[in-house]
């Protein structure tokens, strides 16, 4: 067992606060579009495999690295209303199991359109801005993770901003919290449906853009992705996106710590098993004794059924 | 009562009649398909189709579903694999324990798992499968790693080596009419009904007097051992096992088994094993034909798009819809006297 000093704690601390801000911008997709819809997107983790794979082509067909990104999450969306109106809308009132079995099918026809489409082999994506690594407090940090938390961050700040700020957020937040009576009020609930799937596959794709250059990219990265981004949403009752944040961070680096420390083999299993853990010790939110009117919240959500 | 009574006695005599018919049929298949690749496709559809048997008994019938029954699959088959490679133990006896290992595993795994519902069950069972899958990467001792276990005897009977595709072929379809004809009188049966009592609703269910949990924990049994059975036959046949064959790609694929037979009827298991056996096969001729990367496993995409269209379209299953066109069929038939029939 090496000896570790304080710097090496503190790099797997900041690459594990890296690796799970990945984790929220997925988890923010899948929260986006349950609130929204009432769907749990299964294959939110292909949006993420669509947007990595999508960056590396165009960069490859010889655009500018930025320009192939913004391409990349614009291709992204598109796919992303696609499903939404070819999948999920024609089954709008279809059981919760069905509609989960949908969005697998989904998942894995997205996947399989990617291999052929790209094949087999892997792909790289080239560091956002090349150079030698960042030395923080004498951890070693990778330019590209400073990019990871540096664009998480914006994301976040800009998701806030547009469902706080603007009128067309406000729409699709009144979507969320009662459809009906947002459709009294002259909203068009599935455009905002479509809207939700939109930003969220923007959202995957981002993440998937952000990590391309750390981890090799291939047509099936995006299961394990889209799991553990499951498992972050839950923790916050695939509601609460405050939950995913802080929940997000927690996993990353718990598995940071978990790789750093004991193996990298181990990492996996540890999110399936905080899977089960939060899914056994809570189903619902987390974070519900730490809002203001947790009761009223809760009952208001009892009494919507969510349809896309 | 009585139109109760005659109507019940029409269906028991269909489905005698049925499974008479489906009985005649296998029988007759290797008759016709004798080269040995027919021989193993039907016999990969025999094993799939117990599976897709128990699943259709869990997500069906008990409304409970599972994205992890490719893990039961995998450990009957791992079990057997590991108690007649290293510690020798006699095929028939691995197969019964892996299945009451297997069948144990369930039970217990299933008394906290039933505690979710929906979308909650589902990731859960997804994350055991995924769990079961890096168990058997992981733990190399005693599975052998990512690269498998070689080495799986063969079965024999009474020192009657099954070592034909043949002889293996009526091994396994005829424990799969077993397991069809021991579901199917389950179905028809005071737990059948109570089971899909709990489909319907929970609560009503439970009001009734049903014990819910109970039956959940009964039917998720079932179709472990169900899976765990065909698991070790899995293994006897191809006497080698790997991770790879029972990972979340092999669970969403006996969902789709399921889902294209129809998860609420259990003469469905075998028809959605073969159609989703045979159209893995067609596509594996025909895709690369078309793209140039030769390499992968293409065949998902026709996965992903039927599992929606069918979900989307005929969520009930293909054989609730074939036998509602035959029965429109027919009864147009004995209605309108078709002028180029003269005998009608």
């Amino acid at each position: 067992m090496p000896q570790f000093g304080l710097e090496d704690y503190l790099q797997l601390f900041v690459s594990g606060v890296s690796t799970g801000s990945i984790y929220v911008l997925i988890a923010l997709g899948l929260i986006t579009i349950y609130n929204v819809t009432g769907v749990t997107n299964l294959a939110q983790g292909e949006f993420v495999m669509l947007g990595a794979m999508g960056a590396v082509m165009l960069q490859r067909l010889g655009l500018p690295l930025g320009v192939a990104c913004v391409g990349s999450v614009a291709l992204a969306m598109v796919v992303g209303a696609l499903v939404y109106r070819l999948t999920i809308r024609p089954a709008r009132h279809a059981p919760d199991v069905t509609l989960i079995i949908i969005t697998i099918g989904t998942a894995i026809a997205l996947r399989g359109l990617a291999l052929l489409a790209w094949g087999t082999t892997s792909q790289a994506l080239p560091e956002f801005t090349p150079g030698p690594p960042a030395n923080v407090w004498g951890a070693v940090l990778s330019r590209q993770r400073l990019w990871i938390m540096g664009t998480a961050g914006v994301v976040l700040a800009a998701l806030y901003l547009f469902f706080e700020g603007t009128l067309l957020g406000k729409a699709v937040r009144a979507c969320a919290v009662n459809r009906r009576a947002a459709e009294l009020a002259g909203i068009d609930a599935a455009a905002m449906a479509l809207l939700s799937y939109t930003i969220s596959a923007a959202l995957g794709a981002v993440a998937g853009i952000v990590i391309a250059p750390l981890t090799l990219v291939s047509y099936d990265m995006g299961l394990a992705l889209g799991l553990k981004g499951f498992v972050v949403a839950i923790m916050g009752g695939l509601v609460s996106a405050p939950a995913a944040v802080v929940g997000g961070l927690i996993l990353g680096v718990m598995e940071s710590f978990a790789s750093g420390l004991v193996s990298s083999g181990i990492k996996d299993a540890l999110a399936y098993l905080a899977l089960f853990v939060v899914l056994l010790a809570r189903t619902t939110d987390l974070f519900a004794p730490f809002r203001r009117r947790p009761i009223a919240r809760l009952s208001a959500r009892r009494a919507r059924r969510p349809t896309p | 009562m009585s139109a109760l009574a005659t109507g019940w006695a029409a269906s028991r005599r269909r489905l005698r009649v049925g499974f008479a018919a489906l009985t005649l049929l296998v029988a007759l298949l290797p008759l016709v398909f004798r080269t040995p690749y027919a021989l193993s496709t039907l016999i990969l559809i025999g094993i799939y189709s117990i599976v897709t048997t128990g699943l259709c008994l869990l997500m069906g019938y008990a409304g409970q579903v599972s994205l992890g029954q490719a893990a039961f699959f995998g450990l009957g088959a791992y079990a057997s694999a590991v108690l007649t490679t290293r510690l020798s133990w006699s095929p028939w006896i691995a197969m019964v324990a892996a299945a009451a290992g297997t069948g144990l595993l369930a039970y217990v795994i299933g008394i906290p798992i039933f505690r979710l519902r929906g979308h909650y069950l589902a990731m859960a069972t997804l994350g055991f499968g995924a769990i079961v899958r890096i168990t058997m990467n992981e733990w190399r001792a005693v599975t052998g790693g990512p690269t498998g276990l070689p080495g799986i005897p063969r079965l024999s009977i009474g020192g009657l080596a099954l070592n034909s595709d043949l002889t293996y072929y009526y091994l396994v379809w005829a424990v799969g009419l077993v397991a069809l004809a021991l579901a199917r009188n389950m179905v028809d049966s005071r737990v059948g009904r109570a089971l899909r009592a709990i489909h319907g609703s929970e609560a009503a269910a439970e009001s009734l007097g049903i014990d819910v949990a109970q039956l959940k924990l009964q039917a998720l049994v079932t179709s472990a051992v169900y899976a765990s059975v065909a698991g070790s036959l899995y293994a006897h046949y191809m006497i080698f096992v790997s991770p790879g064959a029972f990972d979340v790609d092999a669970s969403v694929q006996l969902v789709l088994m399921a889902a294209v037979g129809g998860i609420a009827s259990i003469w469905g298991a075998p028809l959605g094993a073969a159609v989703v056996t045979l159209l893995t096969l067609a596509l594996r001729e025909i895709v690369p034909l078309i793209t140039q990367h030769g390499s992968g496993e293409h065949q998902i995409i026709a996965y992903g798009i039927l599992l929606v269209v069918i979900m989307i379209f005929v969520p009930e299953g293909l054989t609730p819809a074939l036998a509602r066109a035959t029965q429109r069929l027919s009864r147009r038939l004995a209605t309108v006297r078709p002028r180029w029939l003269p005998w009608r």
